[in-house]
């Protein structure tokens, strides 16, 4: 399945929608997106990865590489994904530590909003 | 023509050296497993295992050889099913020759927590610091060999089969 992208503001956060297969093909689309949506000054990013069926390192690049640009600007890029298959990647490379991962888009939401 | 009892099973893919080929070759990948009779648990390691080995072998050769294609073997040893990624770019761009340990997907023997740091602080837009496809590989798959020739540079990986499990 090819990559599906969407992305809409919700209480100032943007919410960006991940559906399909992000690997070495498909993530160059979700790095325009990031960087598109940085350079429009959002800096607090949740990328909801519910319905993402594959994440290879290039996937990961990808969301490290829009956690560097936010945090540039003092933002925050937050993940929701509850699907073990993908969170297993996550664990291996340690990346657990990084990103902040939530069950749900409004859980992350609210955890960023207690952050601020 | 079904393999007979001492006789090896392989399939073999080559593809050129395009993004798009990764997805195929990881599902072919997949496939072949479960017909060799690898867990369905496995599967999911597999795909990705392989996938990540063909991302690293597809970019060494749009860097060095864009005509040369990468070349998958998959084989039923019987008690293992073993995937070799092999690549024809110039090893001084290949990662360090050797036995890549793995964890039985329980952990990392590279690039883990540890490196964690590193890894976020080289990441640019290119993408994470070479290697660390590697290092999910060897989270991934329980026996990994990465050798180093002059000819190029070949990811071994292997997982139990049916007749380990039988």
């Amino acid at each position: 399945m090819d990559l599906k992208l969407g992305h809409y503001n919700k209480d100032g956060i943007e919410v960006v929608d991940v559906e399909g297969e992000i690997d070495v093909y498909t993530a160059p689309r979700l790095r325009e997106l990031l960087i598109d949506l940085v350079n429009k000054n959002n800096y607090q990013l949740v990328v909801n990865m519910e319905k993402v069926e594959f994440l290879d390192s290039t996937g990961l690049g990808v969301l490290v590489g829009g956690l560097k640009r936010v945090r540039a600007h003092d933002g925050s890029l937050d993940l929701v994904c509850t699907q073990e298959r993908i969170l297993k990647i996550f664990r291996i490379t340690g990346l657990t530590k990084v990103f902040g991962i939530h069950e749900t888009v409004d859980g992350a939401i609210a955890a960023k909003k207690s952050e601020k | 023509m079904p393999a007979g009892p001492d006789e090896m099973a392989t399939v073999e893919v080559t593809f050129t050296p395009l993004p798009a080929h990764v997805r195929t070759a990881r599902l072919v990948a997949a496939a072949v497993a479960r017909r060799s009779g690898v867990d369905e648990a496995l599967l999911a390691e597999v795909r990705l295992a392989v996938g990540e080995a063909c991302s690293r072998a597809v970019e060494a050769h749009q860097r060095h050889c864009p005509a040369e294609p990468v070349k998958i073997e998959m084989t039923d040893q019987g008690e293992r099913f073993v995937v070799v990624v092999s690549d024809h770019a110039p090893t001084s761009t290949a990662p360090a020759a050797g036995t890549v340990a793995g964890t039985n997907g329980h952990g990392v023997s590279q690039g883990g927590p540890a490196s964690t740091a590193a890894l976020v602080q080289g990441a640019d837009d290119a993408g994470i610091p070479a290697g660390f496809g590697l290092a999910v590989i060897s989270g991934l798959a329980d026996d990994v060999r990465v050798s180093s020739t002059s000819s190029g540079v070949s990811v071994r990986m292997s997982w139990p089969s049916a007749a380990a499990t039988a």
